[in-house]
């Protein structure tokens, strides 16, 4: 490989839609959440520049890391949760489509985003103390409940489409605006799944502050922390885009600028979205939410799926 | 799998105030509980005897930050009743209108803090900016916020005016309009169902045998209310229900609080209504006694007991106060049993605890199996030395 053909790669993966981006883009989506959020609920919020100044003053601060854990996953966790995301977003259109984009991709960014989950698994299990443990156990218990549900929800539209790739499928509903109507049980899914994914309120039963105090995080503190929260901020955006390409088609066949923008709309819509979900319920616990992912959530993805083959069987007669 | 211990206190985001919770998990079911006091004792009954009757209104008052006027109020009566003091109808009207006014704010508080504790943080900022309303009024009538400083030995200190009524009454009916949003809210919205029902069970019988008081009582069908048992001030003037629920849960300890703000709002426009002409105070003498009272005051969290004596100086041989949380903590260790780890904040904030109110410290003895007692000189001493052990030297103090 050549420098030149390097560069552009390096660039995709450090800049744009890599690295810069999405922390960019993320802490502004964090500010959007918590602004949002304090409007519903009638407070004034955060400044712009909070998400920034917080993770600046993490960056600053001490790392402490427990006697009893083992150091060096302790300390390497936060960058591979932060490579797993970065990776994931280059497989997914921003303004035209994706950088790699390839059939599959859809089940290499699903796999791709079980891996933050997985190092917050791990980060709670090797601080060793009992709240950071219960953490992990219950990270581990809410993955297995809502990722079925988030799976099943994205095969429908790609049944549909007939393509395992996200930019195609976005393409297709781009250019079949009406099939995304049939989409709306799976939208809702995915955007529950989502809620459990990011761990937010109703689902934000890892880190439940008055029960467990920070959850898996409790021990990580300083840096490692910083990239954590930085980590899951990024997540959100890839998850945005992630339901955007999937339900809402994409750029809807803008490019350049104008698709950048429709882009940026059309996340912060789905943001908008998960806010509602935030701000409208309180915690449940991990049993109700165990049941109500397998017993409500994966059936109607299910019914989702048959519609959208009996869509498609009706089509090609 | 393991068994596992885990604190849950005296720091934890879940408790405003110190105090200990030791659970035993298997999973995240808990198997075992214990209850550990004394982190905060403040030793406001020594303080008491050291000053006199007036001054101690004041120090009473800070026995709590919510149910402060429910203290002094207590800690006058057996004062006044010690003097053979005639209180002014008139004072005691006003008495039972701060006493409501601050039931609708502590119980506007708990729900915030329910919201708050199953996650739910809308419910938590809508209700304590609703708060701000009788916080308001509360400021209108008495100066203050929290500690209304009206009461005084034989009367209150200040009278309402006309105009103090309009704007209780305005206010009032803002209340109302809200209050009816939080019972639909509380009793139809599907996450809050979900975290109270059938969680932090207390039965009949338990409630009764371990002396629960107040709405954690009345929530396991309790009818047990001292507005109703022993109307005082002008609570027999007043026409209002007593409120219960059968569920023994947190549900329905959520919902007697809500509708109790009901009843309140009820008996504010009663007493703004009745609101006798008159005097507000009678002059009562400094030096009391000899003689002893105890008196009950249904506290926004429950029956809150006071005792004085006097021994004919200015002030008095002895005060006793039993806070209302301290006779439902029994029931607390009762109600974490068997549950979840994830229900725990629910269950220990449904009893709407006050650690510093009720705090209480005993030296006991392991190895003698003996309660040792201190005198004030000596417990001053232990605790320099305490201290001194740990690196800090307060006997300069």
């Amino acid at each position: 490989m050549t420098i030149d053909s390097a560069l552009p790669a390096l660039t995709y993966i450090l800049i744009f839609p890599g690295f810069v981006f999405l922390a960019a883009y993320g802490l502004f989506l964090q500010w959007f959440d918590r602004r949002l959020a304090a409007v519903m609920q009638n407070r004034v919020g955060p400044p712009w520049y909070q998400p920034v100044a917080d993770l600046v003053k993490l960056l600053a601060k001490e790392v402490i890391v427990p006697e009893a854990c083992d150091t060096v996953m302790f300390k390497a966790l936060p960058y591979f949760a932060i490579a797993a995301v970065v990776t994931s977003a280059l497989m997914i259109p921003v303004w035209t489509d994706a950088v790699y984009s390839f059939q599959g991709d859809l089940v290499v960014v699903i796999y791709l985003l079980t891996i933050p989950t997985v190092t917050f698994f791990l980060a709670g299990w090797s601080s060793t103390s009992p709240y950071a443990t219960i953490g992990a156990m219950r990270v581990l218990t809410q993955l297995f409940a809502y990722e079925v549900p988030l799976m099943l929800s994205i095969i429908g539209p790609a049944i549909l489409a007939g393509t395992w790739n996200i930019s195609e499928i976005a393409g297709f509903f781009t250019s079949h605006k009406i099939y995304m109507l049939a989409q709306i049980p799976g939208l809702l899914v995915a955007l529950l799944a989502l809620q459990g994914k990011l761990e937010r309120v109703p689902f934000d039963i890892p880190h439940a502050k008055n029960e467990i105090v920070g959850g898996q995080f409790t021990e990580y503190s300083g840096r490692l922390l910083g990239f954590f929260c930085l980590a899951v901020d990024m997540e959100m955006v890839v998850g945005a885009a992630l339901v955007n390409a999937i339900f809402l088609g994409g750029t809807l066949g803008a490019f350049g600028i104008l698709g950048f923008a429709v882009f940026l709309v059309k996340t912060m819509a789905v943001v908008f979205l998960l806010v509602l979900l935030k701000v409208l319920m309180g915690r449940v616990r991990i049993d109700q939410m165990v049941r109500f992912c397998w017993q409500i959530l994966a059936p109607l993805c299910l019914a989702q799926i048959l519609l959208d083959i009996f869509i498609k069987t009706l089509n090609l007669n | 799998m393991s068994k596992m211990t885990i604190p849950l206190g005296p720091q934890h985001p879940a408790l405003k105030e110190p105090v200990n919770f030791t659970l035993v998990l298997e999973g995240e079911q808990i198997t075992g509980s214990a209850v550990n006091l004394g982190y905060n004792h403040r030793g406001v009954e020594k303080a008491a005897e050291n000053r006199t009757f007036l001054q101690d209104i004041y120090l009473i008052e800070r026995i709590c930050g919510i149910c402060s006027h429910s203290h002094t109020t207590c800690y006058v009566t057996c004062v006044e009743e010690i003097a053979k003091a005639e209180v002014p109808e008139r004072a005691k009207a006003i008495r039972t209108l701060v006493g409501e006014l601050e039931r609708v704010h502590s119980h506007l508080l708990w729900l915030g803090i329910a919201g708050y504790e199953m996650g739910f943080e809308t419910l938590f900022m809508y209700t304590w900016r609703d708060r701000e309303q009788v916080l308001d009024c509360l400021e209108l009538v008495s100066g203050n916020r929290v500690h209304y400083g009206i009461n005084t030995i034989g009367g209150v200190r200040r009278d309402i005016t006309p105009g103090q009524k309009t704007e209780i009454l305005k206010r009032l009916a803002i209340l109302e309009e809200r209050t009816k949003y939080y019972v639909k809210l509380g009793t139809e919205e599907a996450t809050v169902l979900a975290r109270t029902q059938n969680v932090g069970l207390l039965p009949h019988d338990i409630a009764l045998e371990r002396g629960a008081v107040g709405p954690t009582a009345r929530a396991s069908n309790v009818k047990r209310d001292v507005r109703k048992d022993a109307p005082y001030l002008i609570y027999d003037k007043l026409d209002f229900n007593l409120i219960t629920h059968n569920t023994n849960d947190v549900f329905g300890r959520l919902v007697v609080r809500v509708l109790e703000l009901v009843e309140s709002y009820k008996m504010i426009r009663q007493i703004l209504n009745y609101l006798p002409e008159g005097p507000i105070a009678v002059k009562v003498p400094a030096k009391i006694g000899p003689g002893e009272a105890v008196n009950r005051y249904e506290a926004p969290r429950g029956e809150d007991i006071h005792y004085v004596k006097a021994n004919g100086t200015d002030k008095p041989e002895r005060a006793k106060v039993r806070a209302p949380t301290m006779a439902n903590y029994p029931s607390v260790s009762y109600m974490l049993d068997g549950g979840y780890l994830a229900d725990v904040p629910m269950v220990i904030a449904a009893i709407d605890p006050c650690m510093s109110c009720t705090d209480r410290a005993m030296v006991y003895n392991t190895k003698t199996d003996k309660v040792q007692i201190y005198g004030w000189d000596e417990l001053r001493k232990y605790g320099i030395e305490q201290y001194k052990k740990k690196g800090v030297d307060f006997s300069k103090l």
